[in-house]
């Protein structure tokens, strides 16, 4: 076999090893999608509840709460950025921190300084290698998060809203994660988690037009809203959280997927290359056998004579 | 036909329960509270404990509920909790070695946990 030939079975051979994996990869990665879609979807009707609850307090009451009034002059901010602990998920990683990224200017440019809080290796690194400052990270659960894990973040977030801000607390906490709108489109999104805009919170919840009765609070509006807003909070983080793994796994699809049908078409390449490798081979062969044995009759038919 | 309410037992990552119900009672931070259908509008912080839920059938339903609020609006029920078990998901051997271990460790969080779950079982 010819040189040039070998190289080229050692080249298909080796494609359609990294082919078989990246089909496995997103195989599994499908599989994913449809259990982190189902954890989703399983997770709205508390949310759905705890928004109308929300929405409740603040409308039917008077209260004044750190959480919902807005401070006159924000002066720090956190920012709460959602990536994965893997990649291999095309521009999954990179979309949410150039959003975050996008985000800090902004705010910074309002003047405000930014604490960045990161769940997720990628993030983590991202940060770390450009030696920025980050005030917290987690990471580890960002395939599949569950609610103890968005209590274990939003913990230290509430607890930067609540203090004073000359003593290292925030005024505003800001999200940003990637939204699953659908298996093919995933987008990077920002929003304000706090201080609540309840304009905002009860367009969410009164869609359908419903008009909120007055209630009851049991102790009392206060208390109720002290107890309300943190979980109001952990739940959103935790909806979020499972809303970037389902995002993730789809980019690991999808990046996968294109991964397997560039391997497909490199091979077909490689084939045809190497079957013309082949056969220019033959074609030599041959056209040197035939001009061996003219050479040869010529020198036989000269000796006769 | 009695009247009936509506409930919703929903946990942070699921539904618990849901269904029709002539009564339901739980504890709240300022005492036990019974919701009839009918009721006030009504919104409050319940404290870790048993809820029982009398359903339409006259079945008696008894869920373990680890903090969260109850609201109740339009004969519409709904329980939020961060965590919530039905009676028969408990598993009473588990629970019994984890009350002990909290106990020995002094682990007040895990302790009312355990305790909770025991008292759930107690009362159905």
């Amino acid at each position: 076999m010819g040189a040039q030939l070998r190289v080229y079975k050692r080249r298909i051979r080796s494609v359609t090893a990294t082919k078989k994996i990246t089909k496995a990869m997103e195989m599994i990665a499908a599989s994913r999608v449809v259990k982190a879609q189902r954890k989703v979807a399983a997770s709205a009707p508390y949310a759905t509840e705890l928004t109308r609850a929300v929405t409740a307090v603040g409308t039917g009451s008077n209260t004044k709460h750190p959480l919902t009034t807005e401070a006159e002059t924000a002066t720090r901010a956190a920012v709460l950025l959602l990536t994965s602990d893997r990649g291999l998920a095309g521009a999954f990683n990179s979309n949410a921190i150039k959003a975050a990224e996008q985000l800090t200017a902004r705010l910074q440019a309002e003047g405000k300084e930014v604490d960045t809080y990161i769940v997720g290796r990628r993030g983590l690194a991202h940060y770390n290698f450009r030696e920025r400052k980050v005030a917290e990270s987690w990471s580890g659960f960002t395939d599949e998060p569950t609610y103890a894990d968005a209590k274990k973040v939003a913990g230290p977030l509430i607890e930067a809203i609540e203090k004073d801000t000359a003593d290292g607390g925030v005024d505003e906490l800001h999200i940003v994660y990637t939204e699953f709108v659908s298996m093919m489109t995933q987008t990077a999104v920002d929003g304000r988690l706090l201080p609540l805009r309840l304009e905002e919170v009860q367009e969410e919840s009164s869609a359908k037009g419903e008009i909120l009765p007055l209630y009851d609070f049991e102790p009392s509006a206060e208390d109720v809203l002290d107890a309300l807003l943190p979980r109001y909070v952990e739940s959103r983080i935790y909806n979020a959280l499972l809303q970037s793994a389902a995002s993730k796994h789809a980019a690991t699809r999808r990046a996968m997927k294109s991964a397997t049908d560039n391997a497909g078409d490199l091979i077909t390449t490689l084939s045809r290359l190497a079957n013309a490798a082949r056969q220019a081979e033959i074609t030599q062969e041959i056209s040197e056998i035939v001009g061996g044995s003219a050479a040869l009759a010529d020198a036989t038919a000269g000796s006769d004579k | 036909m009695a009247a009936e309410l509506h409930v919703a037992l929903v946990a942070a990552d699921r539904e618990v329960w849901s269904g029709q119900a002539t009564l339901v009672v739980a504890r709240t931070t300022s005492g036990d509270i019974g919701v009839m259908p009918g009721h006030q509008p009504l919104l409050g912080v319940l404290e870790s404990g048993p809820v029982t839920i009398r359903t339409s059938d006259g079945a008696t339903v008894v869920v373990a509920v680890h903090g969260g609020f109850i609201s109740f609006a339009d004969n519409k029920l709904s329980l939020l909790a961060e965590v919530a078990e039905l009676a028969d998901e408990i598993d009473v051997q588990r629970a019994e070695r984890e009350l002990e271990r909290a106990k020995a460790e002094g682990d007040d969080a895990a302790e009312r946990r355990a305790d909770v779950r025991l008292r759930t079982v107690a009362a159905r």
